[in-house]
């Protein structure tokens, strides 16, 4: 991890309440509106070098999160201030035109499934040269030497023959090889990594964690790292956030999470996680079926109608806020 | 089994044994692509048109299922072998009510009267642990989960004597996995069948299975009870399976990477199909098919095995 | 590797590569479609009308006699009773006005083609563009584009062309642009609207938002040549409505076209010989059929290109 000696008062992503609510219509009347509650007052910072960890079960809303922060999404409320320590910070939501183009050549996001995330008619060659073109970044001549240094830098070598197949003629590690190439082509300094590795074959699942940690070593780039897997968590983040209905529910350092949850939900999560060791007995997980909808819920604890623990307080209480426990731990839980 | 393409024929399933006893789990689990789902539909005779399968035999309770005919074959389907689809819980129909779908499929099956299969249903849903109330619900009312439940206990609905489970988890969170693995476990036990168990995560197959089948292009490298392959494992395709997974609780150790990319079943390598990616490869490994190494009960087939190291 | 290198190997062939791409992508797809078997017929039923169409201005030129052969004011002065049946000079016969069966047919050819083919193009463009921005943008410009395509598909076309017909007077090419505004903003808008919303949610789509691409880049870039399989196969299907319709109008003599398939059958009609069609073949028969087989050929080729393009659809 790099880090500049003044840097540590200025992350390079501050999230502030960050909320994106998606209306949903309900029933043939537009009048009674619902609101899927996706991101729901979050806040967190990512460093300057540092792999930040989103966890949590699917539509918990890690992706919105994610695309909050490279402006896939605009945010209902909130704040995200970018400060790349070159131009003044600003709040990514407030971007447009010019300012916009010129933040996205500075962050870039990795998308889950390698099979839909490039254009099936379109080559790698054109897929990776993309950021390039539209950015305007150098003649025809460079890009064909840029895509192909990418291409080589990503582990795809010889270059030469790979620029020009489509994508259904690789396979599936191949192709997140190329979502990568192209998400470092324009050398960006941030990149979202939604769920990279979970659509991948276990052995080569490792080659692509191994290739994003390497680059993010060698180029200084800081991740957002979204997975539903604790265990990959582990090995490419220094700190992970786990989500839950919209809210984090716990933040801190990943091995201590890992080794003392304090939040009744990481600790289901936890529990949950099968063990590759037939003799190793893992305690039953106390919580119940799956995520609860996001449409329009109640005020209080999100977590609630599954917590093993709650309590009447609970129940009449608002969403606890995320409290500091100790050593940086922060955790939203009134019985924590 | 073959799959005839234009390409020519891609050998899915290529001269695999194996045996399951009553009431024990078998864990087939391997990279995909490496022809564990063939298995599956080839033990249940559901081939798409493509597939052929050109020998061998497959024993159901003494019976080789094979030259039965398709009208034959339904006696069997259901009753005897059931399976549960990789991402199954999109068959369910969106237009009938669940209940209904598994009702269905009991009179059509069973020729149980009307009375007699809704009481079965109640059973069936107490079984997998899903609530009565959701019986005559649709579909698009069931979670994920819930669907993957519900496909659990349409399988279960004759009582069969061995299930095929065919990633029945791959798709869901892992406390809905840890929910549905654990309703298996029970309903198995309970019902003393037997369940070929298809995943590509060692950890999964580490907590159903009895005994483990290693799947590597079309054919099973290494076999063995589930304690001994994940102890003293033989081949190296496995070790570099369980090298590969992270660990969320363990010491956390370097992960290995595995080089290079699945064969290409069209033309699979020579003498031992690992060998491209192979760190042990060594010439005879290119040219002779390998030998296989017994240790007891457990086997694999390679040139270059490790040391013994069980007690 | 070093740059310099990957230069030198890869730049000569910068669009030889894309060329062989195309190429073989193109070869991949005729094989497709010679194994289809129907769109081989309906593209040799196709080139025989071609064949037809070429071959009229050179017979003019060359052999028949422009007195009498002339599609529309020729006269088969030899023969005694009009219309003729069919003989050695005049192989389908002549109808009732006197003019050469087999002349006409041929030269109606031609403007069959150019119909057809002039109002799929008019369709597809139109239809591929308001498809995809409207799928892109959504909101107040997809409801305004999907109003307008509500309102083109319950126009009624046929009292729109008999008033237009009244007022300008419309021929093959009006005819053609018409159609082909009406369907696609109509309904070939809305079909490949729906297959363009499948599109845009590609997370393709989205990495290029994020590298910066904007609307023109992404629509062009991505939507579109997505929809070009599909928008090429209701092409297919616009060619044969708009010959059906052309047949139609003209049989209905609502249209000022010189000569057409159609027309031919209205002139047999009007002068009431369309009920003694076993006596008088010649005046319906070759007509009708022509209209019959060049509407199935390009619907026979567009259900076989549907096979090539949706690999669901391909047998194995
Ligand atoms: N219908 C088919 N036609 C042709 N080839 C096929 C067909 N189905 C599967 N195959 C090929 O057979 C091989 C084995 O496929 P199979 O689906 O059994 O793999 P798997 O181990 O279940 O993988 P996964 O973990 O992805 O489910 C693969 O090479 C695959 O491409
Ligand atoms: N465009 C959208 N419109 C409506 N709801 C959405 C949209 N995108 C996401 N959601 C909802 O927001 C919630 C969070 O989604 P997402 O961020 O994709 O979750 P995750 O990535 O954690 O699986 C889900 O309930 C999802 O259904
Ligand atoms: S606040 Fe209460 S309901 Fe919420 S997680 Fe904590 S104990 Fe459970
Ligand atoms: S036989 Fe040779 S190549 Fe195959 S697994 Fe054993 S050592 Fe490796
Ligand atoms: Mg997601
Ligand atoms: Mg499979």
């Amino acid at each position: 991890m790099t880090q500049a000696p003044d840097a540590p008062s200025r992350p390079l992503i501050h999230a502030i309440s960050l909320t994106k609510r998606f209306p949903v219509s309900s029933g043939w009347f537009r009048r009674d509106r619902s609101f899927a509650h996706a991101v729901d007052g979050v806040s967190f910072q990512i460093q300057r070098g540092e792999s930040f960890g989103l966890v949590g079960e699917s539509g918990c809303g890690k992706t919105t999160t994610g695309k909050l922060l490279v402006r896939l999404v605009d945010p209902t409320e909130g704040k995200i201030v970018f400060d790349d320590g070159e131009d003044e910070p600003t709040d990514i939501a407030s971007l447009s035109g010019r300012s916009l183009k010129s933040f996205r050549r500075k962050a870039q996001m990795i998308f889950q499934d390698p099979y839909e995330s490039m254009n099936p008619r379109r080559t790698i060659f054109d897929t990776v040269a993309e950021p390039l073109k539209v950015q305007k970044i150098g003649g025809a001549i460079e890009r064909v030497e840029r895509v192909s240094e990418m291409l080589g830098m990503v582990g795809l070598t010889p270059p030469a023959t790979f620029l020009f197949r489509y994508p259904h003629e690789l396979s599936g590690g191949q192709r997140q090889r190329v979502a990568v190439a192209r998400a470092l082509v324009i050398e960006p300094i941030f990149i979202v990594a939604d769920e990279p590795t979970s659509m991948l074959d276990v052995s080569i699942r490792t080659g692509i964690m191994r290739l994003m940690e390497d680059l993010a070593a060698r180029l200084g780039i800081s991740y957002l790292y979204i997975t539903h897997d604790l265990a990959v968590a582990r090995y490419m983040c220094s700190r992970i956030a786990v989500m839950y209905l919209g809210k984090i529910v716990e933040q801190g350092e990943t091995e201590e999470i890992l080794h003392n949850p304090k939040h009744p939900y990481t600790q289901a999560l936890l529990s949950a996680v099968p063990i590759p060791d037939p003799s190793a007995a893992r305690p039953p997980v106390k919580i119940e079926g799956g995520v609860s909808t996001p449409i329009d819920p109640p005020p209080r604890c999100r977590f609630y109608d599954r917590c093993p623990v709650a309590d009447a307080f609970c129940r009449d209480s608002e969403h606890p806020p995320l409290e500091d426990k100790g050593g940086g731990r922060m955790v939203a839980c009134y019985k924590a | 089994m073959h799959y005839m393409t234009r390409a020519g024929a891609v050998r899915a399933v290529d001269g695999v044994t194996f045996s399951v006893e009553r009431g024990q789990s078998l864990g087939l689990v391997g990279e995909s692509g490496c022809g564990k789902s063939s298995i599956a539909i080839s033990l249940l005779k559901i081939l798409p048109d493509s597939a052929r399968i050109l020998s061998g035999s497959i024993l159901l309770e003494g019976v080789d299922i094979l030259p039965l005919s398709e009208d034959e074959m339904r006696e069997y389907r259901w009753k005897r072998i059931s399976m549960v689809f990789q991402a199954a819980m999109n068959s369910l129909d969106p237009v009938y009510r669940v209940g209904d779908q598994i009702i269905e499929a009991l009179e059509l099956h069973v020729g149980s009267a009307p009375s007699e299969a809704v009481e079965r249903v109640r059973e069936l849903y107490d079984l997998v642990g899903l609530n009565h109330s959701f019986i005559p619900r649709y579909p698009h009312e069931y979670s994920g989960g819930m669907k993957q439940r519900a496909i659990i206990a349409m399988a279960l609905a004759c009582e069969p004597a061995i299930i095929v489970a065919d990633e029945p988890t791959t798709a869901l969170d892992v406390i809905v996995q840890d929910r549905i693995l654990r309703e298996m476990r029970k309903v198995r036990d309970a019902l003393d069948m037997s369940m070929i168990y298809i995943s590509h995560d060692m950890a999964v197959i580490a907590e159903v299975s009895d005994v483990v089948g290693v799947m590597y292009a079309g054919r099973i490298v290494e076999f063995g009870e589930t304690k001994d392959v994940f102890e003293n494992p033989i081949h190296p395709y496995t070790r570099a399976l369980m090298s590969a997974f992270p660990s969320v609780t363990g010491e956390k150790r370097e992960l290995a990477t595995l080089p290079g990319e699945p064969p290409n079943l069209l033309a699979p390598p020579s003498g031992c199909r690992f060998h491209p990616r192979c760190p042990y490869a060594t010439e005879e490994c290119r040219s002779q098919p390998p030998p296989t190494v017994r240790r007891g009960v457990h086997w694999a087939d390679c040139w270059n095995p490790p040391e013994d190291q069980s007690p | 590797m070093s740059p310099q290198r990957t230069y030198s190997q890869t730049q000569p062939s910068l669009w030889k590569a894309r060329l062989t791409l195309a190429t073989r992508s193109l070869r991949q797809s005729w094989t497709l479609f010679l194994a289809t078997r129907i769109g081989v017929i309906g593209l040799a039923i196709i080139a025989f009308y071609a064949l037809l169409a070429a071959a009229h201005p050179i017979l003019m030129m060359f052999v028949w006699e422009e007195r009498v052969y002339d599609p529309v004011v020729g006269y088969a002065f030899e023969e005694t009773r009009q219309p003729a049946p069919p003989s050695l000079k005049h192989p389908l016969g002549t109808d009732p006005l006197g003019r050469d069966v087999l002349s006409q047919l041929m030269f109606s050819a031609r403007s069959e083609f150019m119909l057809g083919l002039l109002a799929a193009l008019v369709t597809v463009s139109i239809g591929t563009i308001v498809g995809a921005v409207s799928a892109y943008f959504g909101g107040v410009v997809d409801a305004v584009l999907m109003r307008l395509a509500d309102i083109m598909i319950m126009l009624p076309v046929i009292s729109v062309l008999v008033v237009l017909s009244a007022l300008i007077g419309v021929e093959h090419f009006e005819l053609a642009i018409i159609i082909g505004i009406v369907s696609g903003f109509g309904a070939t808008g809305v079909v490949l609207k729906s297959q363009a919303l499948s599109v845009v949610v590609k997370p393709y789509v989205e990495a290029a938002k994020t590298a910066g691409g904007g609307h023109v880049h992404v629509i062009f870039v991505h939507v579109v040549p997505n929809l070009l399989p599909l928008s090429f196969l209701y092409m297919m299907f616009t060619v044969t409505g708009a010959i059906f319709s052309e047949a139609v109008l003209s049989f209905l003599g609502l249209l000022d076209v010189r000569m057409s398939w159609g027309l031919m059958i209205h002139v047999t009609e009007s002068a009431g010989y369309l009920l003694q069609v076993t006596e008088y073949w010649w005046l319906i028969f070759p007509a009708s059929l022509s209209i019959t087989l060049l509407c199935s050929s390009f619907y026979l080729v567009g259900r076989s290109l549907d096979e090539v393009v949706n690999p669901r659809l391909r047998q194995l």
